[in-house]
């Protein structure tokens, strides 16, 4: 197969586009990484390959029309690919509460990461944090349930769970660093702790995680573009 | 816990309408229980832990949460019958990323459109149609978002049909007028046994969108 069959559009800041990246991987299958510097604006590629919503990550396998959404490309590697390691579990049951707890992650766990750096107020930033801890404290109780004792939620190997999550560790650091503070803390999620470590150093995932120096000088200059855009908007 | 199936649901919701057609395509036997969503009963809490909502499919004492989800669940333990995503891999990656559209836009924008009024009305009805044209592009010349057959996009944007009169309604505009095609496709799914008897009435809906504005004083 060329290297150039199976294109991925990306940003190496996001957690979203670590996504397809890690699924490949797994699966071993060779592919062109395109990175997008969305701070200096979208390409004609992109725009061209995702016209509906203008993100990446984006998949372009052969001549088929791009595949859009982290978790929908990560699905149809898996399917795709069917002869390598299974990345959503076998049994229906199973996938369904993979599918619940990633969506959690994506649609309100995440989120509230997001918002610790930006929370405007002391009430606002406890709140979050709150809402951040209240999250792990679940996904350590899903980890027990998913893993079967096993390394990680995908049991022997990383799953679609393990990649769902473990792409926002990176942006946990960050946030934990800024912040000052453990929310990945032997004493509450001693799981989730070591599962990390495990799932940071996979072979699938090493060079794709950014480096937390380098996500962090990014995030000050997010933050700083948010702050100055909520300052001037409350300014007219 | 009983073996079997049972959905914890609430009529008006369309979420709740997209499990019970797919339950209804595969032609599955199971307890359907009204929750009054201002008390929530024990079981919903305790099967739906972390967002509290409907609906809840309770398959073996087992809970599955999130409308789409179920559809997917349903479709892989009845797989023997009535598919709902396709065989094909892309097909049914594209299958999924349509479905997600209509979660990401049209309950948002809908809802907007019956408690604003004025510019925020104005936008949200506009983005909303423009959602719509998408869908119908989407569409094409096909009998259903599936192709010939009926499928997974079918189900996750068929219920809102039943809500358009109430957005009309309040919005004062014609979707029809706008979206021809895709009011074409809601009538054809609407002569399927599955979606007729899934779908609440709009009428009934209407006077619920009403009275959500006396409860919340919108005007």
């Amino acid at each position: 197969m060329a290297t150039s069959e199976v294109k991925v559009l990306g940003s190496w800041p996001s957690p979203y586009a670590m996504r397809p990246r890690i699924a490949l991987n797994l699966k071993s299958v060779d592919y062109e990484y395109i990175d997008e510097k969305l701070w200096e604006g979208k390409s004609q590629l992109l725009l061209q390959s995702n016209p509906v919503h203008k993100k990446i990550p984006v998949l372009i396998h052969g001549d088929r029309k791009p595949i859009c959404e982290s978790l929908i490309i990560v699905q149809y590697i898996d399917e795709a690919w069917s002869s390598g390691p299974s990345i959503l579990p076998s049994d229906p049951y199973d996938r369904a509460v993979a599918r619940f707890w990633a969506a959690y992650l994506d649609d309100k766990w995440f989120p509230a990461v997001k918002s610790v750096g930006v929370a405007k107020g002391e009430e606002a930033k406890k709140a979050a944090i709150a809402q951040v801890e209240e999250g792990l404290a679940l996904m350590e109780e899903a980890l027990g349930g998913c893993s079967k004792g096993k390394g990680f939620f995908g049991g022997d190997e990383i799953g679609y769970l393990d990649i769902a999550f473990g792409s926002f560790l990176g942006w946990l650091r960050v946030t934990e660093r800024f912040n000052d503070m453990k929310q990945l803390d032997e004493g509450k999620t001693p799981g989730l702790v070591e599962w990390a470590d495990r799932f940071s150093s996979h072979a699938a995932v090493k060079d794709v995680m950014p480096d937390t120096d380098k996500l962090a000088e990014f995030g000050k200059m997010v933050i700083a573009k948010i702050r100055a855009a909520g300052a001037a908007a409350e300014m007219h | 816990m009983e073996r079997g199936v049972v959905l914890l649901d609430f009529w008006p919701s369309m979420f709740g309408m997209r499990t019970r057609i797919a339950l209804a395509e595969k032609e599955i036997k199971y307890e359907y229980r009204e929750e009054d969503l201002r008390n929530k009963s024990d079981l919903l809490l305790q099967m739906n832990p972390v967002h509290k909502k409907i609906p809840v499919l309770i398959h073996n004492g087992k809970p599955v949460c999130e409308s789409l989800n179920q559809v997917q669940y349903i479709d892989e333990v009845w797989n023997d019958r009535a598919p709902l995503l396709p065989a094909n891999t892309y097909k049914r990656a594209n299958a999924r990323f349509w479905a997600d559209f209509v979660d990401k836009k049209i309950y948002d924008l809908g809802s907007k459109i019956w408690r604003t009024k004025g510019e925020e009305q104005e936008a949200a009805k506009k983005e909303f149609i423009d959602c719509l044209k998408l869908l119908e592009g989407e569409l094409g010349d096909n009998h259903y978002f599936g192709g010939k057959d009926f499928g997974y996009v079918d189900v996750a944007l068929v219920p809102f049909y039943c809500w358009f009169y109430a957005y009309e309604q309040c919005g004062n505009f014609s979707i029809e007028a706008e979206c021809p095609k895709l009011i074409a496709w809601a009538k054809r799914c609407m002569q399927k046994e599955s979606v007729a008897k899934s779908l609440a009435d709009q009428e009934k809906i209407y006077e619920f969108v009403l009275h959500l504005k006396k409860v919340f004083g919108i005007e």
